[in-house]
C-alpha cells in the first residue's frame, strides 16, 4: 500500500512500469509483456467511456480505440492457444468484452438519437409496417361499423359499449339540446391543461398497451382496437340519431385525427410483432420477434409524441374553437401526419443519409 | 465452491462471437440479481419523485391543492408534474440503458448490464430501438396488473385482483421458463441481461520471482516430475499462490512433494511452489504449441490439436 496522498480521482493513472521483457522466462509472459501497455491503455479508454467522460478523450484515443480493441481481441485468440496464465486470460476476456460493448454499443446518446429519429427514422419505420397499418385500420373500421350497427339494432348495446363514467349526458334518449351541450365551446381554459395532461397519460398507456398486447400474436391488440372503435361507432350513432353527426365529427376531428392515428400506429406496431411471431418466415421465432419488436418500438415512441400533441389539441382547440375551425384543424393535422409519414426521410440519390 | 453451484454457474455461460471472429464468454445475470436491480430502480425513482414533491412543498407549492385553485400557473405546474411522472416511469430505464454502461443505476449496483442477444452466432450491436422496445414492455409486465389492482376495490369489479395477480405472475415467472432467463421485453427486443465484466489485470506470477533469482536456481524439475499434473492443477496452484495463506501453501507443498517423490523440506514453500508453477506452465505451454493439451492429472494428453474451448 502506498502512503495516502491527495490526488484527483479522475486523473489518468500513470501506466505501471514495464518489467524487462527479455528477462521473462516464459514465452507467454513475453507475449503478455509486449502487449500489456496497449491493453492497459485500452482499459483506460474504455473505463473513461463507461463513466461517460467521452468528451475528455483525446482525438488520438478515439482514433485508436477500434485498433486497440482489435489488437486485444486477437491477443485473446492467441493467448487462448498459447498461454495458461489464468489471470491474463480472464483479464483479456473481460477487457475485450468491455471494449466490444463500447465499440459496438449504442452509437449516440438519447438526445442525438432523437434528432435522427424525427428526421426520418420514425417515418421509415412507419412505412416499413404498412401492411400491419392496413390490418389495424381494417380492425378499427370494423369496430366503428360494429358499434354503429349493434346500437342501431338494439339500444341496450349502447350501455354495454360505453362505460358509465364516459357517457355522462351522452345517453340514448337525451334531447338534441343536451347533446349539443356536450359539444359546446367551453367558457374558458380553466382546468383544461391539467385535463390534457391526464388524458395524455391515459391515452399513452392505452397505446403502449395496444403495442404490448401484440406479444400474444396480435389478437388482443385487434380486439382492443375493435372494442375502442365500437365505442366511437356507438357514440356516432347517438349523435346521428339527433342529427348532430357533422358537429360530432368536427368536435372529434380536432384531436381525433392525431389521436386515432397514434392508436392506429400503436395497434399496427402490436400487430406487426404478433404477425412476425406467428409467421417468422426463414428466421427463428425469437430473432423474427426481436427484429419486429425493435422496428415497432420506433413507431411506438413516435406515438407517444403524437399523443402529447393530441392532448394539447384535445384540451384547447376542441373546447374553445367553433365547428368549422375544429374541422379545419383536424383536417390539417391529418394531412400533416400523412405527409410526415409518406415524405420525410426518403433516401435521396446523391444526398448523404442523415 | 461446491459442485452444485458450479454446475449452476456453468448453466449461465453463453458464448458470442465478435465480428472479428473471437468467441467471448458471457455470463447471464441471475434472476435474483435482476430482481434486486429492479427493486433498487423503483426505490430510486420513488425517492426522487418524493424529493421533487417535497422540494415543491418547501417552496410553497402543494400539488394536491393546485388543481382546485384554477390559476394558470398552478395548472402549468400540474401539467409539468404529470409529464415528469411519465418521463420518470418510462424514460428512466431507456435513458440509462442507452448510456455507455447499458445499465440502470440499480443494475450498475448489482453489476449487471443489458446486451444484445446474438441472433444465431455472432454478437450484435445493442441498438436504441431494442432498449426502447424492452422497456415499453414493462408497461404490460408491471403497470397493467397494477391498474387491475387499483380497480379491485370498486363495486362490481369482481375478480379483478385475481386477474391482476395471475397476469403479474405470468410475466414475473416468464424468465423461469426459458433457458436464457429472458423476460417478455427481452424476447421482443432481442436483448438479454448479462454480468458486467470488470476485472483488473493481476501481476504475472511467473514474473514475480525474477526479483529473487537465488530462489529459482534452487529448484530444477525434470520432465517426469512435471508430467503428473495438467491445466486444472496449474490453475489451482495459481489460485493458491495468489490468495492462499501459509497453511494452505504448506499443505499444497506437501501434496506436490509427495506426488513427485521428493524429500519434503520446509520454510521455503512459496519459493518452491512458484518455481514449480513456472516450470509446469513452461512445460504445458510448450506442449500446447505442439497441439498437446492436458486438462488435469487424470486426463490422457489430448492430441486432437488446437480447438476453441
Amino acid at each position: 500500500m502506498k502512503a495516502p496522498t491527495i490526488r484527483n480521482p479522475f486523473a489518468a493513472q500513470p501506466l505501471p512500469e514495464q518489467p524487462d521483457i527479455e528477462a521473462a522466462a516464459l514465452r507467454s509472459d513475453r507475449f503478455r509483456l509486449e502487449r500489456e501497455g496497449d491493453w492497459r491503455r485500452l482499459d483506460q479508454i474504455v473505463r473513461r467511456l463507461e463513466r461517460g467522460f467521452a468528451f475528455r478523450l483525446s482525438d488520438e484515443d478515439i482514433m485508436d480505440l477500434p485498433v486497440l480493441y482489435r489488437q486485444a481481441a486477437s491477443s485473446l485468440a492467441v493467448a487462448r492457444e498459447t498461454s495458461l496464465d489464468a489471470a491474463t486470460l480472464r483479464f483479456l476476456e473481460d477487457l475485450v468484452q468491455r471494449a466490444w460493448y463500447q465499440v459496438y454499443g449504442p452509437r449516440s446518446g438519447l438526445l442525438r438519437w432523437l434528432g435522427g429519429f424525427f428526421r426520418g427514422g420514425w417515418s421509415r419505420a412507419v412505412r416499413a409496417i404498412w401492411l400491419d397499418i392496413l390490418l389495424a385500420f381494417a380492425a378499427m373500421a370494423a369496430g366503428v361499423a360494429a358499434g354503429w350497427l349493434l346500437v342501431a339494432r338494439n339500444v341496450e348495446w349502447y350501455f354495454a359499449l360505453v362505460p358509465g363514467s364516459m357517457a355522462d349526458a351522452r345517453v340514448p334518449g337525451a334531447s338534441r339540446a343536451q347533446l349539443a351541450e356536450t359539444l359546446a365551446i367551453a367558457d374558458g381554459a380553466g382546468g383544461l391543461s391539467a385535463f390534457a395532461a391526464q388524458l395524455f397519460y391515459n391515452n399513452a398507456s392505452v397505446c403502449i398497451l395496444a403495442f404490448a398486447l401484440g406479444f400474444a400474436f396480435g389478437v388482443p391488440t385487434l380486439l382492443l382496437l375493435i372494442y375502442n372503435m365500437a365505442l366511437l361507432g356507438a357514440m356516432a350513432w347517438l349523435y346521428n340519431s339527433v342529427g348532430l353527426l357533422p358537429d360530432f365529427l368536427a368536435w372529434l376531428s380536432v384531436h381525433g385525427t392525431t389521436e386515432l392515428t397514434a392508436i392506429l400506429l400503436a395497434g399496427a406496431a402490436g400487430v406487426h410483432v404478433g404477425r412476425r411471431m406467428a409467421f417468422p418466415g426463414d428466421a427463428s421465432i425469437l430473432s423474427a420477434t426481436a427484429e419486429a419488436g425493435r422496428r415497432a418500438a420506433l413507431v411506438m415512441l413516435g406515438c407517444v409524441f403524437m399523443l402529447i400533441f393530441a392532448a394539447i389539441l384535445e384540451a384547447f382547440p376542441r373546447q374553445l374553437a367553433g365547428p368549422e375551425a375544429r374541422a379545419i384543424i383536424g383536417a390539417f393535422m391529418a394531412i400533416a401526419w400523412t405527409a410526415l409519414f409518406v415524405l420525410v426521410g426518403r433516401e435521396r440519390k446523391g444526398a448523404s443519409a442523415p | 465452491m461446491s459442485t452444485a453451484s458450479k454446475s449452476l454457474d456453468a448453466k449461465r455461460q453463453r458464448q458470442i462471437v465478435t465480428p472479428e471472429g473471437v468467441p467471448l464468454g458471457v455470463t447471464l445475470a441471475t434472476r435474483g440479481s435482476r430482481l434486486i436491480a429492479l427493486i433498487l430502480d423503483y426505490v430510486i425513482m420513488f425517492v426522487s419523485l418524493f424529493l421533487i414533491a417535497l422540494a415543491l412543498l418547501l417552496v410553497g407549492i402543494n400539488l394536491g391543492q393546485l388543481d382546485a385553485l384554477g390559476t394558470g400557473a398552478g395548472e402549468f405546474l400540474v401539467v409539468v408534474f404529470f409529464i415528469v411522472l411519465f418521463l420518470a416511469f418510462n424514460g428512466y430505464f431507456i435513458f440509462f440503458e442507452m448510456g455507455p454502461r447499458g445499465a440502470t443505476l440499480g443494475k450498475r449496483a448489482v453489476g449487471i448490464r443489458v446486451a444484445a442477444r446474438p441472433q444465431g452466432q455472432s454478437g450484435e450491436r445493442l441498438t436504441a430501438e431494442a432498449i426502447i422496445a424492452r422497456n415499453l414492455l414493462r408497461q404490460i409486465e408491471i403497470f397493467l396488473p397494477l391498474t387491475f389492482f387499483s380497480t379491485a376495490g370498486e363495486a362490481g369489479s369482481g375478480p379483478a385482483w385475481l386477474v391482476g395477480s395471475l397476469w403479474f405472475a405470468v410475466f414475473m415467472l416468464f424468465p423461469f421458463f426459458n433457458r436464457d432467463a429472458l423476460r417478455a421485453g427481452d424476447v421482443v427486443a432481442g436483448t438479454w441481461v448479462v454480468e458486467a465484466p470488470r476485472r483488473k489485470l493481476a501481476d504475472a506470477l511467473s514474473l514475480r520471482q525474477e526479483s529473487e533469482p537465488a530462489a529459482e536456481a534452487a529448484y530444477r524439475f525434470g520432465p517426469e516430475e512435471l508430467e503428473v499434473y495438467g491445466e486444472y492443477e496449474l490453475q489451482s496452484l495459481e489460485r493458491v499462490l495468489r490468495d492462499g495463506d501459509d497453511e494452505t501453501l504448506a499443505a499444497v507443498h506437501a501434496a506436490i512433494v509427495r506426488k513427485i517423490g521428493w524429500q519434503a523440506g520446509s520454510g521455503d514453500e512459496r519459493a518452491f511452489l512458484e518455481s514449480f508453477y513456472t516450470a509446469l506452465r513452461a512445460k504445458l505451454e510448450g506442449d500446447m504449441r505442439f497441439g498437446k493439451r492436458k486438462a488435469d492429472k487424470h486426463a490422457e494428453v489430448d492430441r486432437s490439436g488446437p480447438s476453441l474451448r
